[in-house]
């Protein structure tokens, strides 16, 4: 039996049934389309699924969609503003912070999250920050430069 | 400003915006319309005979299209490897590890799927299994495969001069033994596949793939069909590192399955089915004599190395050669006798990972070369730097270096890291330790026999000559190769590097080998150069023609073209563009006539201008068994010097921070080149401190997730200070030769060497858990206290 929903998805409104086991992650990758939310272990070990729910960094994977009914989300389709790329978005770019790129909206949201509460983080900060973000390709640094230097 | 215009910067790649933003397609990304979602029932024993597959409750599930097994698939046998295919879609008579395949379903949605493959009822007899090498080499063992007594699945045995007789004339000569432990690549993306069997026969394999040559070949054979009706599409890929590098059975039932109904199947591995299908480093254990004259020559190796692979061959004839092949360099060595044997067991398969093959051996000799320096009293730098091989030399067993940068590496790591000042200087409990490492620049032959050109690319320009295309079936799979591509098709055009695009990952576009044995700046980098500078001399000639100018006179930079001997009046040329383009805002102007011209009236005089390039080695390696395998037209090598500090109380290893350099030849892009080498020694560090993927005594995996199988994280990295030496090879495009892999090669035995230095004991196991390391300390504390 499905359930309806509402959530504001990148300051969207949105309206949708969904079925009761149905994750988040899920519900935005199968029924929105919103892709660039990534699913590499499904049990939040990996952290390729984050989003920002109500301001806090989460693994979609983990959440029932039910649960986000109300919600305000922010997905990595929702970074990017009329006015251009998010400086997140231009630093992981700049940096060579991004290699296969399965990590990387996952890594840019948390960043954000850190970067709203911490504008000028020190790389202990930044590296806890996106230690539940794995990433095998860059071995962090680049990332953490990245990171570092967007509000520099 | 140097000498180019476009290689050699920190450009941007090509792909990251769409990465950055939510846009990147991954295969699970894609939806084709009617697409079914298929399942796999893998075997839940080790090893058993299968009396009975009853699938008639399966196909009587509403929602469910298609049930397969061996029945429908055929025995066809695959694998990686011509000489060991050893594989089939599914089982038929036996399974040989929990995991196997046996049967697959095919739905309307992924949950009917899953209920389907539930309800095939399998009727087992268990057979006794064996799971380490001993027991698989045991006299009166179970065998897997009935034609591999003693479940040896390959051997080699190679002497080259006379290591006995080196012995003699030896003042040192030290045994040590080593093993490592089965790894997991740990790329994020678990495997994905969507087949597409359409009404006219033909088959698109859209696939998470390293290589898309040999999987459309693979696909062909085992499902019968021409090769030329089966298209193999890569979009992004989320990580390889080489168990990307095989067909899986996976892609071969979705196959199987959408041409049993007509219908586009989408398949994806769970992460605990990527541990199954496993494919990455093998367990080794190594025994190694060295011997050495008093003065640090050094003058023998011999090695002797088990693998346990698991239950097929995949990559493991060409690994178990590895293991004993890349050792002979980069250090001068004047003898060396390899004795290896791949063992199969019931368990997963191994195969290819990051330093295919050679990595476990350069742990352990780097190690033992460290323990030899000490025996010696010399400085493990210095008596490498004694030993070295130089540019041009060849090594016993006819791997000859065009280009090898290996001392600029050590002075490099000696000078970055400071170790002068702090070898044997620093307070207990922290240590410094140095390593080199030695890898193929590309594999110097195909996987199977053929005559094939290594790489094709073709470059087609727009007919408005504002846009250069490079179309190529290699595989960008995270590493950076299509803007490695558009860089060197850049530079070669003379055009900037926003005026190309780069298609790729698509068997349509050509033969490209694909993404293993760190293979494709070099192959496909030559491939693309060629091809650029077909375009070029076309685009030259139809100028030369209309301008009556000599086209050796003429070359093209930075998107203009430049007249040896001044500018002539182009001015017949820039009016029949600008007539075509009426109602343009952005007219060619400016003194120089530009490449976007000269392309279009190309264009108008010869039609589509497009230029195609190959790239193929020469014969290369000895003539002896299994010469080619460690064959490659150029060699990288590489040095790092790590810095630890170990909790003496608790055996914690943490590793404070890593000087590298590679010789990469020439570095197209160099943020790409570091960021090779930051991966490299973060996968590296991974397995030295806490990579170990275990089983129980049945064969099955205990930790086949990223909660307990654990990788790295941004906390357990240290920094890294990556240093490019550039050797300028002869044999690869603008000099460039492979970073991808070669740059974990010392990353764990420095971790090693650094923690001995920090503990004053040597571990000769790995990974370097705190329970290893807290054990060696106690043991050494007793012994001392005897």
């Amino acid at each position: 039996m499905k359930k309806l929903i509402q959530m504001t998805i990148n300051d969207t409104d949105c309206e949708i049934a969904v079925r009761p086991n149905q994750t988040l992650a899920d519900v935005l990758r199968q029924e929105l389309g919103l892709t660039g939310t990534k699913k590499g272990c499904e049990v939040g070990e990996c952290g390729t699924c984050t989003v920002i729910l109500n301001g806090k960094p989460v693994n979609s994977c983990l959440v029932l969609a039910v649960q986000a009914d109300g919600c305000s989300i922010l997905t990595i389709e929702g970074m990017q503003t009329d006015e251009g790329l998010h400086p997140i978005q231009e630093a992981f770019i700049d940096k060579g912070a991004i290699q296969c790129g399965f990590c990387t909206s996952g890594m840019i949201l948390s960043a954000k999250s850190l970067l709203d509460q911490n504008p000028h983080p020190d790389d202990k900060e930044v590296r806890t920050a996106i230690s539940g973000n794995l990433c095998r390709c860059t071995g962090y640094q680049k990332i953490v430069e990245a990171i570092k230097g967007v509000n520099e | 400003m140097g000498k180019y215009d476009v290689i050699n910067t920190r450009a941007r790649r090509l792909d990251a915006p769409d990465k950055a933003t939510g846009r990147a397609k991954y295969v699970d990304d894609i939806c084709l319309p009617g697409m079914l979602f298929g399942a796999m029932l893998q075997s839940p024993l080790p090893h058993a005979e299968i009396l009975n597959i009853d699938t008639s409750a399966a196909k009587k599930l509403p929602g469910v299209k298609s049930v397969v097994t061996a029945e429908d698939a055929g025995m066809v046998k695959y694998g990686v490897s011509p000489a060991r295919y050893d594989e089939t879609v599914f089982c038929k008579d036996k399974v040989h590890y929990i995991g196997d395949e046996v049967a697959a379903v095919a739905a309307i949605d992924l949950d009917t799927a899953l209920e389907a493959v539930s309800l095939i009822k399998v009727d087992y007899e268990e057979l006794p299994a064996v799971f380490t090498v001993d027991e698989a080499v045991a006299e009166g063992a179970p065998l897997i495969h009935e034609d591999f007594p003693r479940n040896i699945c390959g051997e080699v045995h190679n002497e080259f001069g006379d290591v006995e007789k080196a012995f003699k004339e030896c003042d040192l000569i030290r045994t040590d033994t080593f093993k490592n432990k089965r790894q997991d690549a740990g790329f994020l993306e678990p495997n994905g596949c969507i087949a597409d069997f359409d009404p006219l026969g033909r088959l698109t394999l859209y696939s998470s793939t390293q290589v898309p040559h040999y999987v459309q070949r693979i696909v062909a054979m085992v499902l019968g069909l021409p090769i030329g009706k089966v298209r193999v599409i890569k979009p992004c890929i989320g990580g390889g590192f080489g168990p990307k590098a095989g067909t899986t059975p996976m892609e071969l039932i979705a196959c199987l399955l959408s041409m049993k109904t007509g219908k586009p199947v989408k398949m994806n591995y769970t992460r605990e089915q990527v541990f199954l299908f496993g494919r990455a480093r093998h367990q080794f254990v190594h025994t190694m004599t060295t011997g050495v004259k008093k003065d640090g020559t050094l003058m023998a190796l011999k090695n002797k190395c088990y693998l346990e692979g698991g239950a097929y061959t995949s990559f493991g004839i060409a690994t178990v050669y590895y293991a004993g092949s890349l050792l002979t360099g980069p250090y001068k060595l004047r003898n060396m006798k390899y004795d290896g044997y791949r063992i199969y067991t019931n368990k997963p398969t191994c195969g290819a990972q990051r330093g295919h093959g050679s990595v476990i051996s350069r742990a352990a000799w780097e190690q033992q070369l460290d323990c030899v320096a000490e025996d010696l009293g010399m400085d493990p730098l210095e008596f490498r730097l004694k030993n070295v091989m130089e540019t041009g030399d060849t090594t016993i067993n006819d791997l000859y270096t065009s280009s090898l940068g290996m001392k600029e590496c050590l002075e490099a790591v000696k000078t970055g890291s400071t170790w002068k000042e702090k070898r044997g200087k620093l307070p207990k409990g922290k240590g410094i330790g140095l390593a080199g490492g030695f890898f193929v620049s590309g594999a110097g032959y195909p996987i199977y026999r053929s005559d094939t050109p290594h790489s094709t690319v073709t470059i087609k320009l727009s007919d408005d000559g504002g846009n250069a295309r490079v179309y190529t079936a290699s595989a960008e799979i995270g590493q950076g190769s299509d803007t490695t591509f558009a860089m060197i098709a850049a530079e070669t055009l003379g055009i900037p590097l926003s005026d190309v695009a780069v298609s790729s990952g698509d068997t349509d576009f050509g033969v490209d080998l694909g993404a293993y044995s760190s293979r494709q700046t070099l192959m496909t980098g030559h491939a693309t150069k060629r091809a650029a500078e077909n375009v070029k001399a076309q685009v030259l000639a139809v100028l030369s023609e209309q301008l009556d100018i000599p086209a050796e006179e003429m070359d093209i930079k930075k998107g203009l073209i430049e007249f040896r001997n001044g500018n002539p009046d182009f001015e017949g040329l820039r009016t029949r563009y600008l007539k075509e383009h009426r109602g343009w805002t952005d007219h060619p102007g400016g003194d120089d006539l530009t490449f976007r011209e000269a392309a279009r009236v190309a264009f108008l005089e010869k039609g589509p201008i497009v230029g195609s390039g190959a790239y193929k080695p020469g014969d290369l390696g000895g003539k002896y068994k299994g010469a080619a395998v460690g064959t490659s037209p150029a060699y990288s090598c590489s040095a790092a010097v790590v810095e630890v500090g170990v909790d003496m109380e608790t055996g914690k290893v943490t590793v404070d921070n890593m000087t590298d350099a590679h010789d990469c030849g020439f570095a197209i892009n160099r943020t790409s080149v570091e960021a090779q080498l930051q991966g490299s020694l973060s996968m590296g560090l991974g397995e030295t401190l806490f990579e170990e993927v275990k089983f129980d005594n049945k064969g099955g995996i205990l930790n086949a997730d990223f909660g307990e199988y654990k990788i790295p994280t941004a906390l357990d990295m240290a920094p890294v200070d990556t240093i490019i030496v550039e050797s300028d090879e002869p044999n690869g495009p603008y000099g460039a030769k492979e970073v991808g892999e070669g740059a974990i090669l010392p990353t764990i035995p420095a971790i090693l060497n650094a923690v001995y230095d920090a503990i004053g004991v040597r571990i000769w196991e790995l990974p370097l858990t705190p329970e290893r390391v807290y054990m060696a300390i106690k043991k050494k504390k007793e012994e001392q206290k005897d």
